[in-house]
């Protein structure tokens, strides 16, 4: 290895600020919340120790049972939900426009342009993109007022906005984009001859699907469910905003408990996300091989 | 197979037409909403039309200081868009070869993408804690008189809040400089140092201006996810708000359309931002002639 810095001593060292700033931002940061999650606090300051208190208080009455699900479990199971429904919705509707993208829009001109048509909200405000809902699902908004004239109901609906259903329409809303990306990229790859010899030999358009774009999307796929279930794992801002800040997360936990500095506990928490969040990208890559599909 | 003239076609046309709705429907409602009269609610019909709270919203007027968060965000959002150009593009380089450390570095900056947020500002606040109770503690053990008198705290928008925003901004970067490195003809290159070019004119005469499109591609991405970047500086931008912090505390205490007139002008930002770039995108292109 040293060899290569005799060569070219300049080339790697290009990558040096920019590896600083992981060092420092990235990986620090995240080894001190580990080690401090062992750590102890009381209200005005946190103390180095060696305790599992933090992870006890996390899981407090859960292996009871007696009084129900505990708060902690209930909280999880929830998370998970969002990220399972958003993940369904996203998945269908990131697939199939990027089907639409890859394989009926023959310019590349226009190509280019709707992808582009696509990408430019995730370049805006993420908060502005939630409260715009608020005009069409409030108590007086627009799908209430559909809901009352046609009379399809009597009174206003109070599910549509700071609720479960709000809170999963924004999260799609949001970030449909992270499947097209990938998907569209697998796509593009897929030779079209082998798409022509399959129709040539008789094959309807649902076997094409299913047998050839699927499997050969199988890449997109996968990256694109591990960015948007690993965002919504974390979230606390969409849930708070959509949920009318009634609904708890994983993610929330977090940061109610930073702003009342317990940081600790905030740490363990932290902690137990990033291993869940890592488990599931785990047997999300175990699900292809992604070497071999490449 | 995918034929214009069957219905599957005309199926997913209408499909990709509603997502496109779907898509921007609920921020051309908003903007129409913030063009209300002084009486307008945040729901429709339409109280008459006017800029009054566009008015209202540059006076001032019972919205927290938005004149000064604005004025941070662009601020921070400019910085944060040169050191991703300069970051991005130096390490998009050295990946050209392999060097020590490059797959860790390449796994960092994935990881970087798919880490909840919130972790990341946990642990970057909690950085920056450690490191005020180290300087409290030698300011107190060796009796530095400015430490003891003025120093607060090193947690701030230049320091931790620049440096959370940038684990968000880099990956993309340099994602997309291994895109522009993939497809990168490298015979120019190579005449160029055949015909004795040192490695730095070579860079800005040949490499710059060849990839030159991408990397507005590489700034636009850095101001604008710097700017409505909130996850991640959340716990860390210190006593001054950026924008979208400003507004998500808004987003339950305003029940005017101000905060439509707000979001009327953030996205009006955003979008003038990408029309820029994509206008000189193609510009670029043009001028190369490939």
């Amino acid at each position: 290895m040293p060899n290569l810095f005799k060569i070219k001593p300049s080339v790697g060292l290009l990558s040096l600020p920019y590896s600083l700033v992981f060092i420092f931002f990235f990986f620090i940061p995240l080894v001190l919340t580990f080690v401090i999650s062992f750590w102890d606090y009381n209200e005005y300051s946190i103390i180095p120790d060696l305790i599992l208190e933090n992870y006890r208080y996390v899981f407090e009455n859960c292996f009871s049972f007696e009084n129900g699900m505990c708060v902690t479990f209930k909280t999880y199971l929830s998370t998970f939900m969002f990220c399972l429904i958003t993940w369904f919705f996203t998945l269908i509707i990131g697939f199939f426009v990027a089907y639409f993208l890859a394989f009926y829009v023959n310019s590349l001109t226009w190509q280019i342009a709707l992808f582009l048509l696509c990408t430019i909200p995730f370049w805006t405000s993420n908060v502005i993109r939630m409260i715009s809902w608020i005009p069409l699902l409030g108590r007086n908004g627009l799908v209430n007022d559909f809901f009352l004239s046609t009379g399809l109901t009597s009174t206003p609906q109070e599910w549509l906005l700071y609720s479960g259903f709000s809170v999963v329409l924004a999260f799609v809303h949001l970030y449909t984009l992270f499947m097209i990306v990938p998907i569209f990229n697998s796509m593009m790859r897929i030779d079209k001859s082998i798409i022509e010899a399959a129709y040539d030999s008789g094959a309807n358009g649902f076997q094409i699907l299913w047998n050839i774009i699927i499997p050969l999307c199988k890449p997109g796929i996968v990256i694109g469910s591990i960015f948007v279930i690993t965002v919504v794992m974390g979230d606390f801002i969409t849930i708070g905003i959509m949920g009318g800040q009634q609904i708890p997360s994983i993610g929330k936990i977090i940061y109610v408990e930073m702003s009342y500095l317990q940081l600790p506990a905030a740490a363990a928490n932290a902690v137990i996300l990033l291993f869940l969040t890592l488990l599931i990208i785990w047997i999300m890559t175990k699900m292809i091989d992604i070497r071999k599909e490449l | 197979m995918f034929s214009k003239k069957n219905n599957t076609y005309y199926i997913c046309v209408f499909f990709f037409s509603l997502f496109v709705l779907f898509l921007y429907g609920p921020t051309f409602t908003i903007i129409l909403l913030s063009f209300q009269g002084p009486d307008g609610g945040l729901t429709f019909p339409l109280n008459g039309i006017s800029t009054y709270w566009f008015e209202e919203l540059w006076r001032g007027g019972s919205v927290v200081d938005i004149g000064s968060a604005f004025k941070r965000s662009i601020i921070l959002g400019i910085i944060v868009m040169i050191l991703t150009v300069v970051l991005s593009v130096a390490a998009g380089l050295a990946f050209r070869k392999k060097f020590w450390g490059s797959n860790v570095l390449f796994f960092i900056t994935v990881a970087s993408l798919i880490v909840p947020s919130i972790v990341l500002s946990l642990g970057i606040a909690l950085q920056f804690r450690l490191i005020d109770d180290l300087t409290k503690w030698i300011g107190n053990s060796l009796d530095i008189s400015w430490i003891n008198d003025s120093f607060q705290t090193s947690l701030g928008m230049y320091s931790s809040g620049l440096g959370a925003q940038l684990t968000w901004t880099l990956p993309f970067g340099l994602l997309i400089m291994f895109a522009v490195f993939n497809r990168f003809d490298k015979s120019y290159e190579e005449a160029a140092r055949d015909l004795g070019a040192t490695p730095w004119k070579t860079f800005k005469e040949i490499v710059l201006p060849l990839i030159a499109p991408s990397i507005i591609g590489i700034a636009l991405f850095g101001f604008t996810l710097s700017y409505d970047e909130l996850a991640r500086s959340s716990q860390v931008m210190g006593s001054g708000n950026t924008l979208p912090l400003e507004l998500r505390g808004l987003t339950t205490t305003v029940t005017t359309p101000i905060i439509y007139a707000l979001g009327t002008v953030t996205t009006f930002v955003s979008f003038t931002v990408i029309a820029i770039s994509v206008g000189f995108y193609l510009f670029l292109k043009r001028k190369k002639g490939i």
